[in-house]
């Protein structure tokens, strides 16, 4: 029988792949929720880049500042900008209803929820993916979501990214790497060719910040489950003990 | 008019309910005097396991009901405030929809066991019925409430799974718009199904349990070696290889409890969508009648049947595919039904059982599991041929039962149960 479960459990590994689903993107990250620092940063990174158009209709400021220790008078001053808002308020953005349609071709997502959508790979690639283009109408493209409408609006921190034809570390189909570096050629390399006000190490980072703030902000509550697992389970624990010695003196008359 | 044979309490409060409501001749009818076999092995859990996560599902439904707003504009971010802004809600829901899914993995072993040892043989024909009318209460029981969090995944999956009703010839499109209640899955869909969902199926789903339930203390439970223990019984009447169900098998399902408690809390703390299995992706979407996801799959429970109607892309007998497919799908939940008269065999147990027996049932096995994985999956060519080859193999497992039960030679049965 336990072979039969094992048979099972391997016939269906390799949908588990399928399910994690989406195309491959070129980076990846690992949310860490215990990082408050990276977490703060995130969150003001969203609030004074990405909120503007983006709301996060589900979550609150207050829930926010709770959960990752932000002071609620550092929110007020700092993270609240709508006057009609206030800290117990869901992050709303000020733009109407319509305006972000009209303005940019499609609305603005609300990204409560995205990295639960998307994945985090997703959101830090998309990120980091941005690059001059001037055949776009905004003048930028992006390499994870092509002709993706959206501005590059984090460009005054990374500088002017552009595609160009370089050695690259990334595998290219068709081409076998160069033998003495190890790399290869391909003109798909993203370079930052104006500096911003971040060195390409720090916008990263920034990156995994804002990344990790989404990563939160999916599901809150993980916090509060990664807490009370280790409690539910060692009760389970005692309780499967103390239920098997039970068993095993009442079964001892059964022959 | 009472029986006057009835066990009653000496005294005491218990004798004053008694006089009236006869409390301790059901505690010893379903209990204390119920005896069933000693040699139940680990399958014997799935039963009470299936009640406990009924149970489960009827407490946490309940509190969700309670936050939970069924409108086609509220829908979403009701769940979402339950998730943020309702205390404990997150484990409230996740409890939900892990134990929707645990439902089924506890529903499918129990009917795997069921076939191993012939639990479905006479005299237990009923006991399979009201089973089977379990499962299948609780596939729409499930249907519906998929549809509530309103996402993408719900949307789309409902819109599928209703438009089936569509391929039936003449009433089809007629039906499938009287299930909606709209001319597209819209709020009013939602509204009744929350009502079905929350008020009609679970009644039907516990009075189903209820009957399943006297109908097997009736007759007796079956075991491994498909002994009937009222064969031999002592000077008091009590079967030799029985032991009373209460404490015995109280005590031993609090450790099986115990076991599935601790992987089904591991689920609800650390896995809750089940790698996008339980909580598919695109239900983190709201629900969008003018975007299609890139690939409808149904939640996993469903895939198997999902994948025989997909496997039919042929017309027959003038019955074009669709409705053909929705013929071979119904009819795969359908044959089981009748399952205790397709099966000539003498004996019970799989123990007992000649080779063919055996080799149908692992294969048959093999099938639903193979056709689980293909309904996730987008179909190309070769995996249709794969589904029609499983499909092929599920109905050979039921329609040719009748001959290779009665022609392969099965080994005696014991007397006494073993072990």
């Amino acid at each position: 029988m336990k072979k039969q479960l094992f048979a099972l459990l391997f016939a269906l590994l390799p949908i588990t792949a399928f399910a994690a689903g989406g195309a491959s993107v070129p980076h990846s990250m690992d949310p860490d929720l215990s990082n408050k620092e990276s977490l703060q940063n995130g969150m003001k990174l969203y609030v004074n880049y990405c909120m503007g158009c983006h709301s996060m209709e589900h979550q609150r400021f207050a829930r926010s500042a709770e959960d990752i220790g932000i002071p609620q008078d550092l929110v007020e001053e700092n993270l609240i900008f709508s006057p009609d808002l206030a800290f117990n308020d869901q992050m709303q953005i000020a733009m109407h209803g319509g305006d972000g349609e009209s303005w940019f071709g499609v609305a603005p997502p609300d990204l409560s929820l995205m990295s639960r959508l998307r994945g985090t790979d997703y959101i830090y690639s998309y990120l980091l993916g941005f690059y001059r283009d001037p055949s776009q109408p905004l003048g930028v493209n992006n390499t994870v979501l092509a002709a993706s409408a959206m501005p590059n609006v984090l460009e005054p921190l990374q500088g002017v990214q552009e595609m160009v034809c370089a050695e690259t570390d990334q595998p290219v189909a068709g081409q076998s790497p160069d033998p003495l570096s190890g790399k290869y050629q391909s003109c798909d390399v993203l370079k930052v060719t104006q500096p911003g006000a971040m060195e390409p190490d720090e916008f990263e980072e920034a990156i995994y910040d804002l990344t990790n703030f989404l990563a939160y902000a999916g599901e809150p509550s993980k916090l509060q489950a990664q807490a009370l697992a280790p409690k539910v389970l060692i009760f389970i624990i005692i309780f499967g003990v103390i239920a098997y010695f039970l068993k095993r003196e009442y079964w001892r008359d059964v022959h | 008019m009472a029986n006057p044979n009835k066990a009653k309490a000496e005294s005491g409060i218990m004798r004053w309910v008694d006089d009236r409501f006869p409390a301790t001749q059901m505690m010893q009818d379903h209990l204390t005097k119920y005896y069933a076999p000693k040699n139940f092995n680990f399958l014997y859990l799935f039963g009470v396991l299936a009640l406990l996560v009924l149970i489960n599902q009827i407490l946490t439904g309940v509190w969700l009901t309670m936050s939970y707003n069924p409108s086609a504009e509220g829908a979403f971010a009701s769940i979402e405030y339950i998730m943020r802004d309702v205390e404990w809600g997150w484990l409230i829901r996740y409890m939900h929809t892990t134990g929707a899914s645990a439902f089924f993995v506890v529903i499918y072993m129990h009917m795997f066991r069921a076939l191993m040892y012939g639990s479905y043989k006479a005299p237990r024909e009923l006991v399979w019925i009201f089973g089977m009318t379990i499962y299948l209460a609780l596939m729409a029981e499930a249907f519906m409430g998929y549809l509530l969090p309103w996402g993408q995944m719900s949307y789309w999956g409902a819109q599928v799974i209703i438009s089936l009703f569509s391929a039936i010839p003449g009433i089809g499109p007629d039906l499938a718009q009287w299930v909606r209640g709209d001319y597209l899955i819209s709020g009013i869909t939602l509204n009744r199904f929350f009502a079905l969902h929350v008020v009609a199926l679970p009644i039907v789903i516990l009075a189903l349990v209820v009957l399943h339930i006297i109908a097997l203390h009736e007759v007796g439970s079956n075991n491994p070696d498909g002994v009937d223990i009222k064969q031999k019984k002592d000077e008091t009447g009590k079967p030799l290889d029985g032991i009373a169900f209460h404490p015995y098998y109280t005590v031993k399902d609090l450790v099986g409890i115990a076991i599935f408690l601790f992987v089904f809390c591991i689920v609800v703390f650390y896995f809750p969508e089940g790698g996008g299995y339980f909580i598919e992706k695109p239900n983190f979407e709201p629900a969008n009648p003018l975007v299609t996801p890139d690939h409808i799959a149904p939640v996993w429970y469903f895939t198997p049947f999902y994948a025989i109607l997909r496997a039919i892309t042929f017309s027959l007998f003038g019955l074009d595919a669709k409705f053909l497919g929705v013929l071979f799908m119904g009819g795969a939940i359908a044959i089981l039904f009748v399952l205790p008269w397709l099966d000539r065999s003498p004996v019970r147990s799989m123990r007992y059982k000649g080779w063919i027996s055996k080799v149908m049932l692992a294969l048959f096995c093999i099938s639903f599991v193979i056709l689980g994985v293909l309904g996730v999956l987008p179909s190309t060519e070769g995996r249709t041929l794969l589904a029609q080859a499983c499909t092929a193999m599920y109905f050979a497992f039921f329609l040719l039962m009748p001959i290779y039960t009665r022609l392969e030679k099965t080994k005696p049965v014991p007397e006494r149960v073993t072990g």
